[in-house]
C-alpha cells in the first residue's frame, strides 16, 4: 500500500511541475541568503577578532557558507529536473539519477538541521573565547609602544564606546590592572611611589577607568577618577550613581550581540530546512507521477504519485534486508552498506 | 525652419515607440532612486537638526523628493502614450494633452539642475546655521535640568564621538563657556570661588573639555583637564600633543560630511536628468511623427519628426500670443473700462 497516493492527469502534472519549479527558484534564493548570512557573520567576527582568544573558531560561518553554496547547487539541479519533467523524452534521461538525488536531498536536510543546531550552540564557546580575549586585551591596554599590541588601546576604547560597556564583567576590572603606561608616570612623585609600593607586583593601580567607559546620557560631566571616593567629588555617592559610566560588562555585551545574530541565522536555517523538505516531497511526487504513466506513449494518460512505494514499516524492512545482502555480498561493498545504514 | 528634423519610416516609428517604452520604465526606476536619495538626505539632515539653526538646506532634499515623485508620473504617462501610438485612433486622444504635458515635464526636469546648483549655493548658509547651532549647543551643554535643553549634553557628546571632532571651530571653544552645571560645584571651596571671581559674568571657566573630545587613537590616557598647564601632567607639552583630543572642529566635520553626501549624489542626479531629457525628446519625436500619420490616415507612410516646428524665436512669440488669447478678459476688459490705462497696459503687454 503506497503512502499518500494521489491520482494525476496531465493538467495536474503540469501544475505540480510548474509550482515545484517556482519553489525551487525560491529555494535557490534561500541558499544565496544563507551564504550571505554566513559571510556577514564571518566579517562581524573578524571585526572584533583582536578581542578574541586564539582559539577563536570560524567553524559556524564557514559551515553556513558551504551549506549555502550546496543549497544553491542542489536546488538549481532540482529545478532543471523539474523543468524537464514536463516532456517525457527529456525526463527519461533523468530517471536513473532521481533516486540517488532524492537520497542526497534527505542527507542535505539532516546537514541543515545540524547547522541550525551548531548556530544555537555556538554561544557557549564564544563566551569563553571573549572572556579570555577581553582579559588579555585589558592587560595590554597600556602597551601602546609595544609592536603588535600598539592598537589594543584604540580597539578597546572604540569597542567600549560602540557596545556601551566597561571592563570584562564590570567596571571594577579596570581597578585590578595597571592601564596607565609607565612612560606617563612621574616616579619621583610621592603619590606614584605610594601606589606602586602598596601592592606585591609593583603595579600602579587606581580606582579609575578610561574615558571610553563614560556614559553620554549622564546629567553631570563624567567622573572617571577616584570613583569609590565619595568625598573627592561634590554631591556624589558612588552607590547611587547609575548613569555616570556604563554598568554592563563588555563580555556580556558582545555575547548578547553575537548571540542575537546567531539566533536569527539559526531560525532562518530552520525555515530553509522546511522549504527543502517541501520541495523534496514535491520532487518525489513528480518522479513517481512521471514513472507510472498508464500508457507510456500518450502524454495525456493518467498516472499515480506517492511518497513511499510501500508503508513506512515495509520500506524500513526492505532497506535492512538490502543492507544485509550487501554486507554478505563481499568485503568490498561493506563501506557502501555502512553508508546505506547511516541514511536509514 | 524646423529644428532637428528626422525622417521616420513605419519601421523606425515602431522601433522608436518600443525603445521609448523601455526607456520610460528605466526612467521611472531612476525617478524612484532620486526620491529615495532625497529621503535619505533629508533624514541625515534631520538627525542633526538639533545643531542646525535654520532649515534652508532642506530645500535640496525636498526638491529631489518632489522631482522623484513627478518623474514617476511623467514616465508612466510617457509609457502609456507610446503604447497608444501604435493605434492612430487611440493616439488622437492625447493630442491636446501633450503640449502642456511637455511644459510641465520640462519644468520638473529642470528642477533637478536647480537642486544641484542649490546644493553648492547653500553651502555658506549651512555653515552659518551650523556655527550658530553648535554655539548654542555648547552653551546649553550644562543645562541637563532645564526642560527643552536636557538632551543637549547627550547630543553634543554623541556628535563629538561619532564625527571625531571637538568644539565649534576647535577645542578651545570649551574654555569660553561654563560646561559644568552649578549643581556639581562646591561653592564653599576656595578654588571654585576664585574661578567665579576671575571673570565678569561670574562663570566657572576651566581649561578642560568633556570626555567626548578624547581621541581613542592617543597612546596615552586622555588628558581632559588643565590642558594648557604643562606642569600638571608628567611628560606633557600641549603645543606638541596632537593625538590627545580631536583636533577638528565639529562645524568643519559636519560641513565636510554633508558636502561629501551631496557631491556623491550629484553625478546620480545629473545622469537621471539626462535620462529624463532623452525620454522627453523621444516622446516629442514620436508625437510629431504621428501628426504626419494622422494627416495622411495611413499607418505605413513615412513622416518627419522634429523638436520645434518653427525656429526658437518664432515659437516663443507664438507662445506669448497664445497666452494672451487664453486669458480673454485680460486686455479686452481693461480697454473697455478705462481707455487710457487700458491702452498703456496693452502697450506694455505687447
Amino acid at each position: 500500500m503506497a503512502l499518500f497516493l494521489v491520482k494525476f492527469d496531465l493538467k495536474k502534472r503540469v501544475q505540480l511541475a510548474q509550482m515545484l519549479w517556482l519553489m525551487y527558484w525560491f529555494a535557490v534564493m534561500a541558499g544565496v541568503l544563507v551564504f550571505a548570512m554566513g559571510l556577514f557573520f564571518k566579517i562581524e567576527l573578524r571585526k572584533n577578532s583582536e578581542l578574541m582568544d586564539n582559539s577563536e573558531s570560524h567553524f559556524v560561518p564557514n559551515l553556513l557558507i558551504g551549506v549555502g553554496l550546496l543549497a544553491c547547487g542542489i536546488n538549481a539541479f532540482g529545478g532543471k529536473i523539474c523543468y524537464d519533467s514536463l516532456d517525457s523524452t527529456k525526463f527519461a534521461k533523468w530517471k536513473g539519477v532521481m533516486k540517488p538525488f532524492l537520497i542526497s536531498c534527505l542527507i542535505f536536510m539532516v546537514l541543515l538541521i545540524l547547522t541550525a543546531l551548531f548556530c544555537f550552540m555556538m554561544r557557549i564557546p564564544l563566551q569563553f573565547t571573549l572572556a579570555e580575549g577581553l582579559k588579555n586585551g585589558m592587560k595590554f591596554y597600556k602597551d601602546t609602544d609595544t609592536p603588535g599590541r600598539c592598537y589594543m588601546k584604540r580597539t578597546l576604547d572604540q569597542m567600549q564606546m560602540e557596545f556601551k560597556c566597561c571592563g570584562n564583567n564590570n567596571y571594577k576590572d579596570w581597578f585590578e590592572i595597571q592601564w596607565v603606561s609607565n612612560r606617563y608616570l612621574d616616579f619621583s612623585a610621592k603619590e606614584v611611589k605610594d601606589r606602586i609600593s602598596s601592592n606585591v607586583d609593583g603595579k600602579y593601580l587606581m580606582d579609575a577607568v578610561p574615558f571610553s567607559c563614560c556614559n553620554p546620557t549622564s546629567p553631570r560631566p563624567c567622573i572617571q577618577i577616584q570613583l569609590t571616593n565619595n568625598t573627592a567629588h561634590y554631591s556624589y555617592d558612588h552607590y547611587s550613581e547609575e548613569l555616570n559610566i556604563w554598568k554592563r560588562g563588555c563580555q556580556q555585551a558582545l555575547v548578547s550581540y553575537y548571540g542575537g545574530m546567531l539566533n536569527t541565522i539559526g531560525a532562518l536555517v530552520i525555515l530553509v530546512t522546511l522549504l527543502e523538505g517541501v520541495v523534496m516531497v514535491g520532487l518525489q511526487y513528480v518522479n513517481t507521477a512521471m514513472s507510472t504513466l498508464v500508457n507510456p506513449e500518450d502524454p495525456e494518460s493518467e498516472s499515480e504519485g506517492w511518497m513511499l512505494e510501500k508503508t513506512v514499516k515495509e520500506t524500513f524492512t526492505d532497506i535492512m534486508a538490502k543492507m544485509k545482502a550487501m554486507s554478505k555480498g563481499g568485503q568490498v561493498e561493506e563501506g557502501e552498506g555502512d553508508a546505506v545504514a547511516t541514511v536509514s | 525652419m524646423t529644428v532637428l528634423k528626422i525622417k521616420f519610416s513605419f519601421q523606425r516609428r515602431v522601433r522608436l515607440a518600443q525603445g521609448l517604452w523601455l526607456l520610460s520604465w528605466v526612467a521611472m526606476f531612476t525617478g524612484v532612486v532620486i526620491f529615495s536619495l532625497g529621503v535619505f538626505l533629508k533624514t541625515e539632515l534631520l538627525r542633526r537638526s538639533e545643531v542646525m539653526h535654520t532649515m534652508d538646506i532642506h530645500m535640496v532634499p525636498n526638491m529631489l523628493m518632489l522631482v522623484g515623485l513627478a518623474s514617476v508620473g511623467i514616465n508612466l504617462c510617457a509609457g502609456r502614450i507610446c503604447q497608444d501610438s501604435m493605434d492612430v485612433a487611440r493616439f488622437t486622444r492625447w493630442k491636446n494633452f501633450l503640449t502642456p504635458f511637455f511644459m510641465v515635464s520640462l519644468l520638473f526636469t529642470s528642477l533637478l539642475l536647480v537642486a544641484m546648483s542649490l546644493s553648492y549655493a547653500l553651502q555658506p548658509s549651512l555653515e552659518e546655521s551650523l556655527k550658530i547651532g553648535l554655539k548654542n549647543g555648547i552653551r546649553f551643554y550644562k543645562d541637563t535640568d532645564t526642560p527643552g535643553r536636557c538632551f543637549q549634553k547627550q547630543t553634543i557628546d554623541r556628535l563629538q564621538m561619532e564625527f571625531q571632532c571637538c568644539g565649534n571651530s576647535n577645542f578651545k571653544d570649551w574654555f569660553e563657556v561654563q560646561w559644568i552645571n552649578n549643581r556639581y560645584l562646591d561653592f564653599t571651596s576656595k578654588e571654585v570661588k576664585d574661578r567665579m571671581r576671575s571673570n565678569v559674568d561670574g562663570r566657572y571657566l576651566v581649561d578642560g573639555v568633556p570626555f567626548s573630545c578624547c581621541n581613542p587613537a592617543s597612546p596615552r590616557p586622555c588628558i581632559q583637564e588643565r590642558i594648557l598647564d604643562n606642569s600638571a601632567h608628567h611628560n606633557y607639552e600641549y603645543h606638541i600633543e596632537e593625538l590627545n583630543l580631536h583636533s577638528r572642529g565639529c562645524r568643519e566635520a559636519l560641513l565636510s560630511y554633508y558636502m561629501g553626501l551631496m557631491n556623491t549624489i550629484g553625478p546620480g542626479v545629473l545622469s537621471v536628468f539626462l535620462v529624463q531629457m532623452s525620454v522627453l525628446a523621444s516622446l516629442r519625436y514620436l508625437q510629431t511623427a504621428m501628426i504626419g500619420v494622422e494627416e495622411q490616415e495611413n499607418m505605413e507612410v513615412e513622416t518627419e519628426g522634429y523638436i520645434l516646428e518653427k525656429g526658437v524665436k518664432e515659437t516663443l512669440n507664438e507662445a506669448k500670443e497664445n497666452l494672451k488669447n487664453l486669458v480673454p478678459g485680460w486686455n479686452g476688459g481693461q480697454v473697455v473700462d478705462e481707455a487710457t490705462e487700458g491702452d498703456a497696459e496693452a502697450e506694455k503687454a505687447a
